[in-house]
């Protein structure tokens, strides 16, 4: 009776969730109702009995899988939503037609399938422990299949490692590397780090440059980014010289 | 009769009166860890810290938090509101939770009814604990992303790299409890540990742990995800008002969290140090209570006084601590301490299992004078000298490396 209570209460909230990640259009909306699914699904296990499945669910899941997926969509930053327009015209009624008939077809096959022999029950499978009849299984009759999966994830990993893998032709320089290149490189002008934007100027925004103590401008207190992509001010405005320091009547 | 057996006798309002005392405990314990954390780290900065309001300034934390709540909710322009709002939320709420599985008295009468002061007891409630742990980082890494600006966006991908890699060795260094208490389930570890704590008996999990707890609720010096030199506050530089409190509040309560996991997976729980076991029928048995907490607020000292000691890691070499270091480490301790326990359980002779020590010992010296080597020679190796080069070009993926 409370597994059923729980069932039309959870059951709708999963499916919603799960209707609503295809339909919303900001990608981690869409990780977030993932995550929210599988912590149904880990809520049903548990009520089914199978306490380690539901809670190794939500580690494995919901903890460590999505926790990446978030982690990469992250980088693509708070307004980033899918473009909604169709590239190839025609392509989603021929889309939502063919998942219809797969899942269609799916829903059939599965519902009509049998397990071949007959299910031993809850309290039989459970007699040595959750956790033991579980740990039993795994290594003695499925030890070949699950031996195999843990060698495929290996492999995957290594696989993406190889692709990420690129090879350094100099070492990377480390904090004292570069702290000496500092101080024996020509001058010891920037031995100290550059100077910060804005300092000693009339606006301290990062555009601006800072002033040196004789009034000019230092383009170096720019950062390398914004010079590239053209964002600095011209810094000669800000020459001491320049600057208009009349100051005007208050009102 | 078991624990389990124990709570299964308990009617709903006994269930009811449990939640309720987790709650205000972990509320006052919150309140009380925020004023001693300042206190101690004014005794280590040589200076009074609070002491105005209330006696010993113990009243601090209270009229912070009610000038928190009356603060103005601000909620910026930029930001994802509905996951602005939840994040706090989320955070707030699974802090809580890990607690109802820490069993933190033994046999107690609670208005005359006999049960034990754990809200319920499953197989594998450590697991759970984790499980608690990982959902409640959503809520930091959510309100980073959801905030809308870069600071917090910094934060929360810290956070999120950060509690992926130490809750893998945090996992790790459990496994080795698993095997010694031959069980998951917090209740059964306590009773495994009523001759030797596994904090002796299992050391090197347990320094694993203390580290890795500490990275898992970003306390200094593992503090990236706030960084206030770096990242100005992190993850929560834009929430303000009671969306703030429920950060603090979580952030605490989560410390308490992992202390308490700690006290009842190495620190034999709510048992009484050895030699002083007669102490535990005082009270009615509520004296374990007393050393339930005590070990907490031990274990809350030792994480204020890491903050009043260590500077804050930089981010490149905290990954690294933690996974060329700590996981290997872990790993290794894990296979001595299985094939261990295997052959003490198949009944070899002690000459056996010192043998296996033996080796393992050469493993470690062997392993140890490789590294020193190595780093001799990379110390003695004059290093390149470093050129720019004339303009930007790839570098070519196998042309002759130094190193890899």
């Amino acid at each position: 009776m409370p597994e059923s209570v729980l069932f039309w209460i959870m059951g709708p909230l999963a499916v919603i969730a799960a209707i609503g990640m295809l339909l919303v259009k900001k990608a981690v909306h869409s990780a977030l109702l993932l995550a929210w699914v599988m912590i149904t699904l880990a809520f049903f296990y548990i009520a089914q009995g199978a306490l380690f499945l539901g809670i190794v669910q939500i580690v494995v899941y919901t903890g460590a899988v999505m926790m990446l997926f978030l982690f990469i969509l992250m980088l693509v930053g708070v307004d980033a939503s899918d473009s909604l327009t169709e590239t190839i015209r025609g392509l989603r009624p021929i889309a939502i037609t063919a998942a219809i008939g797969f899942g269609g077809l799916m829903v059939s096959l599965i519902g009509r399938a049998t397990l071949g022999r007959e299910s031993v029950g809850l309290d039989q499978a459970n007699a040595a422990g959750n956790v033991e009849g579980l740990a039993y299984q795994l290594f003695s009759t499925y030890v070949f299949p699950f031996e195999a999966v843990s060698a495929l994830l290996i492999t995957a990993a290594m696989g993406a490692m190889v692709l990420a893998h690129h090879q350094r032709e100099v070492p990377r320089s480390t904090q004292r590397d570069l702290s000496e290149q500092r101080f024996r490189s020509g001058s010891l002008a920037t031995a100290a780090g550059l100077p910060g934007p804005g300092v000693f100027a009339r606006h301290n925004a990062v555009d601006v440059p800072a002033l040196l103590p004789d009034g000019t401008p230092a383009p170096a207190s720019i950062s390398e980014t914004l010079r590239a992509r053209g964002d600095m001010r011209d810094s000669s405005q800000f020459q001491l010289d320049q600057v208009n320091t009349e100051v005007k009547d208050e009102k | 009769m078991s624990n389990a057996e124990i709570i299964a006798t308990d009617p709903g309002w006994i269930i009811l009166v449990k939640g309720l005392l987790v709650f205000a405990t972990c509320v006052v314990l919150t309140l009380l860890a925020i004023w001693a954390e300042r206190r101690i780290v004014a005794r280590m900065q040589e200076r009074p810290g609070p002491n105005r309001v209330g006696p010993l300034g113990l009243l601090q934390s209270l009229s912070d938090g009610v000038k928190l709540a009356l603060k103005e909710d601000l909620i910026p322009a930029a930001a994802d509101k509905i996951i602005f709002v939840l994040a706090p939320i989320i955070s707030a709420t699974t802090c809580f939770m890990a607690f109802a599985v820490i069993p933190v008295t033994g046999q107690v009468s609670l208005f005359g009814h006999q049960t034990v002061m754990q809200m319920t007891d499953i197989p594998v409630g450590v697991l759970y604990v984790l499980a608690v742990a990982s959902v409640g980082v959503y809520g930091i890494v959510l309100a980073g992303w959801s905030s809308g600006s870069t600071y917090p966006l910094l934060g929360g991908l810290r956070s999120s790299a950060q509690v992926i890699s130490y809750e893998v060795a945090m996992g790790l260094s459990l496994v080795s409890v698993f095997i010694y208490s031959g069980s998951m389930s917090t209740s059964d570890i306590v009773a495994a540990q009523s001759q030797w704590w596994y904090a002796v008996v299992l050391f090197p999990s347990f320094v694993i742990y203390a580290i890795s707890m500490v990275g898992e609720t970003n306390r200094a010096p593992f503090d990236l995800a706030e960084a206030e030199g770096e990242l100005v506050g992190g993850f929560h530089t834009e929430y303000s008002s009671l969306k703030f409190a429920l950060f603090f509040l979580a952030e605490y309560v989560n410390i308490v969290g992992v202390s308490a996991l700690a006290t009842t997976l190495f620190l034999g729980g709510y048992h009484a140090p050895p030699g002083l076991g007669f102490t535990e029928s005082w009270l009615g048995g509520w004296f374990t209570a007393i050393w339930f907490f005590a070990k907490v607020a031990a274990f809350f000292f030792l994480f204020v006084w890491l903050r009043g000691t260590l500077p804050r890691m930089r981010y490149d070499q905290f990954m690294q601590f933690g996974w060329k270091v700590l996981i290997p480490v872990s790993l290794f301790w894990i296979l001595t301490v299985a094939t261990l326990r295997l052959l003490s359980q198949q009944g070899t002779s002690r000459t056996g299992l010192l043998i296996v020590s033996g080796v393992v010992i050469a493993i470690i010296m062997f392993v140890n004078i490789a590294f020193d080597n190595a780093k001799q020679k990379k110390k003695n190796t004059p290093r390149p000298t470093l050129s720019k080069p004339d303009f930007a070009v790839p570098e070519l993926p196998n042309k002759g490396s130094d190193r890899v």
